[in-house]
């Protein structure tokens, strides 16, 4: 037998299925934010149940900028998609560039913020409940803002190296739904601890 | 013609170096091959897997038996369950369904064929991962071996203070890696059935294979995550000094058991529902009719892929939860059985009025209906809360759970084994061979794991390393042990099958079952490609179409 080519009447027009990195992204996302919803709920369960100090009211100072930081990068990497479609490269490596600087401030503030907690504050990952959720829930985002700023930076070095153009903005699309993402989990986060565990 | 054409490209392939080809094996990206790996790979744990759980019959089979000390026991019985879950179950349907997925919707390879084989590997380096804290688990301290804290891990047992060493770190990341793979794979199952379906396979003509293994890849995004979240918590605890689930500093024994059920209940149904799909598959063909009710089937899964997410207390009701809980979780888990019900109906309706055959792939579907039916009796029996504190951690939980899992999904398993071994090697399974693994391996199925609801009715209590005499339990035991032997020798019937039909068995050709599905209208074992050029399909049976064109299932959709 030969392969199949089974008589069809009239061959469906226009047979087009959804771009496949997308639904891979949309999937990572899915389950991701599974992840962070065991943390999530790890945390809220765990409020006001550390039976040594310090609490979240004494140690934690809301990071307004850096947060202002992270949340307007979701505004300049899609901006950057946008340029990048119309083929407006140097404005596109520009705002994308924007995008790691806004990122790695974020990151520089979480950093900062830790340094303080652990140096004048003394608390730890094992100082009590709060300790442990805190930077697990946090420390879990963090690591997520690092991998996207690693995916971001090879986009950026191929762009420097003038291999990223108009063709690649489906893939360059799928990477800042990823940002988009960490962005929005950042939210959560900056809900559950910064307002309401305290 | 195409098949003439791979017949000579596989004569060249055997006269290559066999470096040459363990190489492309190892590197290969092809989902056939990668099907073919996971598949293999899980039929190497089920026989370690089986030799646990002999050990552990063994010991049983008499009261105060000492075939092996208490510690061994306790490892037997952790890494029989830990392997058959994670090791064997998993990988196995997934082989299944990234071999079948991309041949039943037309398509050249799985949307991320690197991706996929990244994650075969890493399922791969979990396993061993496991196995190799045979050697590594004694760690610093000089204490523990293989983990034995159990296939679930409860807080606070796999703290430091009572797993020292590295033996639960070593199931703990054999897990997460392989958890890693899991999610990978279930990412691009999903991302193959949404993106690469061949034209005019529109989603309500696809083969019900497909479709299960779509709601199953989902299941798995929403369920091993929170296993992953949970073995990150414990890796803090354990490695960091974390207290997520430290009783001492205020934390919670009982998050975990909720974690790790999140997980633990949804998995079930991730390992059923292939096993729903082969048996989607065959029993039509086998039946000469297509299958009954094929819009309700969809929606009957995805009812248990949605309600199976709210039912993981039901393992829990013994710990004390709110009156209200153990209602809650006792309506979820009977409503279960609903679209489940509904699902074994339509099955019947299939075979009702239909020209049976009772070919060996068919025996072993008639045998899962059968006995899945009565595992999903006994599981009603136990989602009632009131009667679940009587039994919950005996052996009666046991029997109900292995007759879930090697009644139905061992069965079903076994049925697709015998259906696509033609297609993936080429060659038949001898059909005496299969009918004599059937009747054995029925039998001794059987004749463990019916008695075995006994003991536990009369209160013995699961885990147990041996009992006293004279308790009503010894008869019992030895005849649970006897079933446990005939099912190995079923198992070795199965393996010699395998190996004298790979070599001698008879030529399959491209459609030995007069089947309707596109993977049968190519040659067997399929060309590396695939497909010669992307079909077209007008219906949900192609093959029927092509067969039969005066009379297209077409016409009637």
């Amino acid at each position: 037998m030969s392969a199949i080519t089974t008589p069809l009447p009239e061959s469906p027009v226009a047979w087009k299925l959804p771009y496949r990195g997308k639904v891979g992204m949309a999937c990572l996302i899915f389950a991701e934010s599974a992840i962070f919803t065991i943390f999530v709920v790890a945390y809220l369960y765990y409020v006001g149940k550390s039976l040594s100090g310090p609490a979240p009211r004494e140690v934690l100072e809301t990071p307004i900028f850096y947060t202002i930081c992270l949340l307007s990068s979701s505004l300049t990497i899609h901006f950057a998609g946008k340029l990048l479609e119309r083929g407006r490269r140097n404005a596109f490596l520009l705002s994308w560039l924007l995008t790691i600087a806004l990122g790695a401030l974020f990151l520089y503030g979480t950093g900062q913020e830790w340094h303080r907690l652990i140096y004048e504050h003394g608390l730890t990952i094992s100082t009590n409940l709060f300790g442990t959720t805190y930077y697990s829930l946090v420390g879990l985002h963090a690591f997520h803002v690092t991998a996207g700023l690693i995916m971001l930076s090879v986009v950026l070095s191929f762009g420097l190296a003038g291999r990223v153009g108009p063709e690649h903005s489906a893939r360059v699309n799928v990477l800042s739904l990823y940002w988009h993402f960490v962005d929005a989990v950042w939210v959560i986060v900056f809900t559950v601890v910064y307002v309401l565990g305290r | 013609m195409s098949s003439d054409a791979i017949a000579i490209q596989t004569t060249e392939a055997t006269a290559q170096p066999w470096v040459q080809t363990l190489h492309e094996w190892v590197t290969t990206v092809d989902h056939k091959r990668l099907g073919i790996l996971y598949i293999l790979y899980a039929l190497f744990f089920l026989v370690v897997g089986g030799i646990e759980a002999t050990v552990i019959r063994i010991q049983l089979m008499r009261p105060r038996n000492d075939f092996v000390s208490p510690e061994v026991f306790n490892r037997m019985f952790t890494m029989h369950g830990t392997t058959m879950i994670f090791f064997v179950a998993m990988p196995v349907l997934f082989g299944f369904g990234n071999y079948l997925v991309p041949l039943m919707i037309g398509a050249r390879d799985m949307a991320f064929p690197r991706l996929n084989a990244f994650s075969f590997w890493l399922t791969a380096f979990g396993g061993f991962l496991l196995y190799f804290s045979f050697i590594g688990g004694n760690g610093l301290y000089g204490a523990g071996n293989a983990p034995d804290v159990g296939w679930w891990a409860y807080a606070p047992l796999a703290s430091r203070a009572f797993s020292p060493g590295h033996s639960s770190d070593y199931w703990t990341i054999a897990l997460l890696a392989s958890g890693f793979g899991s999610i990978g794979t279930a990412i691009n199952i999903i991302a193959t059935i949404i993106s690469m379906r061949c034209p005019g396979m529109k989603l309500s003509r696809m083969p019900l294979l497909a479709w299960l293994n779509l709601v199953m890849s989902g299941m798995v995004l929403l369920a091993i995550t929170p296993l992953s979240a949970a073995q990150l918590m414990l890796l803090v605890d354990r490695y960091l000094g974390g207290h997520f689930f430290d009783t001492q500093a205020g934390g919670s024994a009982t998050l975990w058991m909720h974690f790790f059920w999140i997980f633990g209940h949804p998995e079930v149904y991730v390992l059923i529902i292939p096993c729903f799909a082969f048996a989607s598959e065959i029993i039509p063909v086998f039946s000469r009719k297509p299958i009954f009710g094929y819009p309700v089937m969809v929606g009957a899964t995805v009812c248990i892929a949605f309600v199976s997410m709210s039912v993981w207390a039901h393992h829990m009701f013994t710990i004390g939860m709110s009156s209200y809980a153990n209602s809650f979780f006792t309506i979820t888990t009977m409503a279960v059985g609903v679209p489940t019900g509904i699902k074994i109906f339509n099955w019947l309706g299939t075979m009702w009025g239909g020209k049976i055959q009772f070919k060996t792939p068919m025996l072993f579907c008639i045998g899962f209906l059968f006995q899945f039916l009565i595992a999903g009796l006994t599981g009603i029996m136990l989602a009632s809360s009131p009667f679940d504190w009587q039994l919950s951690g005996s052996y009666f939980v046991v029997a109900h759970f292995h007759y879930v899992i090697v009644g139905g999904i061992l069965f079903a398993l076994f049925g697709a084994f015998y259906y696509w071994h033609p297609k993936i090697t080429g060659r038949m399974l001898n059909e005496g061979l299969g009918k004599l693994h059937f009747w054995l391996f029925l039998i001794g199925f059987h004749l463990t794991f019916d008695l075995m609801h006994i003991p536990g009715l009369l209160g013995m209590p699961r885990r147990i390393y041996t009992y006293e005499p004279g308790r009503g339990w010894d008869t019992l035991n030895f005849l649970v042990s006897i079933g446990a032997f005939v099912q190995a020798i079923a198992i070795l019937v199965f393996v010699v099958n395998l190996v004298v039909s790979y070599f001698k068995g008879a030529k399959a050709g491209n459609d030995p079952w007069d089947a309707w599905t596109l993977e049968w209208s190519i040659s067997s074992p399929p060309p590396v490609y695939n497909f010669a050029s992307i079909p077209t399909v007008a219906s949900r049976r192609p093959l029927w179409d092509l067969k039969h064109p005066e009379d297209p299932d077409s016409r009637y959709e």
